[in-house]
């Protein structure tokens, strides 16, 4: 019955993936390795700092990062950067003061405890939550068991979509808007370039964003490569960072839990076996 | 309380004397705790303390949660956000506040399974049954109305999609959406009451668990034998009976670490694992998800809902006979609470003079078939609304229905079962006595047949 029981816990536990169906599919998703997977991951903080600067060289120009604070670069477990580094950094962005001018309300320079200015603009959507906004993995069969072994891919997805620009098939129009992309499944995609029923003969569709890196698009300090994959690997990496902060505690936490738990089941196990030993004895002598 | 014979509780000091006097509320929890309890219990029978637990964490994650939330659809996403990033500790308390609402669900079906194999719905027990089921629609209402509260995507479209199917109600359904909703679409105002709703119920819940525990206090546990503790005196029911503390708190305080030990690695390791990507992104009334999926726990049901189309022959004649007052939408709905329903009325379905499904060998065939049944709806019920999936719901639905209302009726009538020991001490001895030597699990007890 215990094996039973068991059982039914984990057939529950998979099934439940199949809410994760729904995300999307049919894009292709490379299952990059980061440093933050597995029981043990956890970020890099030299990722995460070459992760800003492509954010902030290309991204940010046209994305924002509003959930995130200026502060947040300075935190264990981030970018780490030091706070003089941080209150610089922050000058860069100018935010809109209401308080300034009697009320009047004026520009002024971001400072530490300010959050990433919102950026308004419907093609452009905010990135502090993309990572975990989209899954790589759906399958098999939409039902998410590879998420299980995987992880849910939205770092990978990330990644993949900035490698993901190619020539467009030669069976799409020449008007189609924006450009071909293997992993982004939500855009346009032409009737020509599907089978009779409606399945799509190529991964992927049209996406609005031109593409963005294109290798050594920036310069880094400490010599990492800034090959094209590398760089896509990196900001995928800072943006799942902005996405789950508190990645590295959690994983402590879930450690700390557990060993707990784990003395206290042992201990409750003999508790429970020296309780029910004399009871059991005198079944087996009465039978 | 209870039918059993046993020893009740005896104040010894004279503060206990006093004040069994004046508040006998020591005593109460003395002859709560120390209820005489079948000693052949499995280990299906810890799910209880497991769902109390899962009640007392959510409300206390709740109410931590709910010091930093803010119920307004413009800042309830940040808000949550704001925990997630600089509310200490608040990342672990939300995730396990989501994470808590499926193991709550996983331990409540496990433990309605149970009652249905082990007939635990069949008399005495059918107050118990019924509240039970209360308890997971009040459940069922609860979760709904939490997933809204983060005001994601799938929060958002999913409460329209659901709310929209009391708009399939004849003639009423469009005023009773917009009373509910409090507007004519999902907004401000429906946010407001669910919020307000999501904090009410559990303690309706609460409530009703401790009325669910006093029935069944009542009427003493049912077992895997089925077959009920010896009254006829004291010497005689305690052969069969183990006093609740400390044999069964202990059993199950074990069960509920191991448990907790798997939840707490899912929340450590995969807490996003049971949600959906898309509530990650704020609530966009314009923006439609390619698919609207609801939580888990509802797919099953979901899937019923969605199994009744248009072109479904029983559909059709219903709509004919109706008057075309029940069109497909309307019998999806009555479906999907139809199927709660049926479950709810097990008690008068179930013609069997046998209690326990161990000892009916055709009744466990179809009982794991409904098992299937229900894992291969919940399946079908994250599938795109297309076939072959349609169809496919269709016959699981069928099935659903067939087994409450068909083959629980027949099925006692015609199979011949095999014969229950006389006594749970029998049962107990069959099981220790045979030279299987001390088991290493405590309180086992299971049949060749399983």
């Amino acid at each position: 019955m215990l094996k039973q029981s068991l059982t039914g816990l984990v057939t529950a536990l998979t099934l439940t993936a199949g809410g994760a169906y729904a995300a999307g599919g049919g894009g292709k998703v490379t299952d990059y390795d980061f440093s933050f997977e597995g029981l043990t991951g956890s970020y890099d903080q030299m990722q995460l700092q070459r992760g800003l600067q492509v954010y902030t060289e290309i991204c940010s120009a046209c994305h924002g990062l509003k959930y995130v604070s200026f502060r947040n670069l300075a935190d264990e477990g981030g970018p780490q950067l030091p706070a003089d580094q941080v209150r610089a950094y922050a000058k860069n962005y100018e935010l809109w003061d209401q308080a300034l001018l009697d009320g009047e309300g004026d520009f002024r320079p971001a400072a530490w405890a300010d959050q990433f200015p919102e950026v308004t603009s419907a093609a452009a959507p905010d990135l502090s939550l993309m990572a975990k906004a989209r899954a790589g993995f759906h399958g098999p069969y939409g039902l998410g068991i590879n998420q299980f072994f995987q992880g849910m891919g939205g770092a990978e997805y990330i990644a993949s979509l900035l490698m993901g620009y190619e020539d467009p098939p030669s069976c799409a129009p020449e008007e189609m808007d924006g450009s071909y992309n293997t992993a982004f499944t939500a855009g346009g995609y032409p009737a020509e370039c599907k089978y009779e029923d409606g399945t799509h003969k190529y991964p992927g569709s049209w996406i609005g964003m031109s593409q963005p890196l294109w290798g050594d698009d920036v310069e880094y300090e400490d010599g990492a490569s800034t090959d094209q994959e590398a760089v896509a690997q990196d900001v995928a990496a800072f943006l799942m960072w902005t996405a789950e902060p508190k990645l590295n505690d959690r994983k402590r936490a879930g450690f700390v839990g557990m060993a707990i738990l784990a003395l206290l089941a042992v201990l409750l196990y003999f508790t429970n076996k020296s309780l029910w030993a004399p009871i059991k004895r005198r079944a087996k002598e009465e039978a | 309380m209870g039918g059993i014979p046993h020893d009740h509780y005896e104040p010894k000091s004279n503060f206990e004397k006093g004040m069994q006097k004046r508040l006998p509320i020591i005593g109460l929890l003395y002859d709560t705790l120390m209820i005489p309890t079948p000693k052949n219990l499995n280990w299906m029978w810890i799910w209880g303390i497991v769902l109390t637990f899962c009640l007392a964490m959510q409300i206390i994650t709740g109410i931590v949660l709910v010091m930093h939330y803010v119920p307004n659809e413009d800042m309830a996403f940040a808000s949550v956000e704001h925990i997630m990033r600089n509310v200490n500790g608040g990342h672990m308390i939300r995730y396990f506040h989501m994470n808590g609402a499926s193991l709550f669900f996983i331990a409540v079906y496990l433990h309605i399974f149970r009652g249905l194999y082990y007939g635990s719905y069949k008399a005495p027990r059918e107050v118990t049954w019924i509240i039970g089921m209360l308890i997971y629609l009040l459940m069922m209402g609860t979760a709904f109305m939490g997933y809204v509260l983060p005001w994601g995507q799938m929060s958002f479209h999913g409460t329209a999609v659901i709310t929209g199917l009391f708009g399939a109600i004849p003639f009423i359904g469009e005023a009773l959406q917009t009373w509910l909703l409090g507007a004519s679409a999902v907004g401000n105002p429906a946010l407001n009451r669910f919020f307000s709703l999501h904090y009410l119920l559990p303690f309706v819940i609460a409530g009703l668990v401790i009325v669910h525990i006093w029935a069944f206090h009542t009427t003493g546990n049912n077992n895997p034998t089925g077959v009920e503790v010896r009254r006829t005196s004291k010497a005689e029911a305690q052969k069969d009976t183990l006093p609740f503390w400390p044999y069964f708190v202990i059993k199950d305080l074990f069960a509920l670490a191991l448990i907790l030990l798997v939840f707490v690695a899912v929340v450590g390791f995969m807490p996003n694992y049971l949600g959906h990507p898309d509530n990650y992104i704020k609530a966009n009334p314009l923006a439609t998800p390619a698919h609207i999926v609801p939580e888990w726990y509802f797919l099953p049901f979901y899937a019923i809902l969605r199994a009744f189309t248009a072109d479904v022959w029983i559909v059709q004649i219903v709509n004919f006979l109706s008057a075309g007052i029940i069109d497909a939408k309307f019998f999806g709905v009555l479906a999907m609470f139809g199927a709660i329903a049926v479950m709810a009325i097990a008690p008068w379905l179930d013609t069997s003079s046998v209690r326990s499904g161990r000892y009916r060998p055709q009744f466990k065939i179809a009982f794991w078939l409904l098992v299937a049944d229900f894992v291969f709806l919940t399946w079908l019920g994250a599938m795109p609304a297309e076939e072959p999936y349609a169809s496919l719901s269709l016959v699981a639905s069928a099935y659903w229905f067939g087994y409450f209302l068909v083959i629980l009726p027949v099925l006692g009538i015609t199979e011949k079962p095999t014969t229950p020991p006389t006594t749970i001490e029998e049962d107990f001895k069959a099981h220790y006595g045979k030279g299987s030597g001390p088991s290493s699990s405590g309180g086992e007890v299971a049949t060749p047949a399983e």
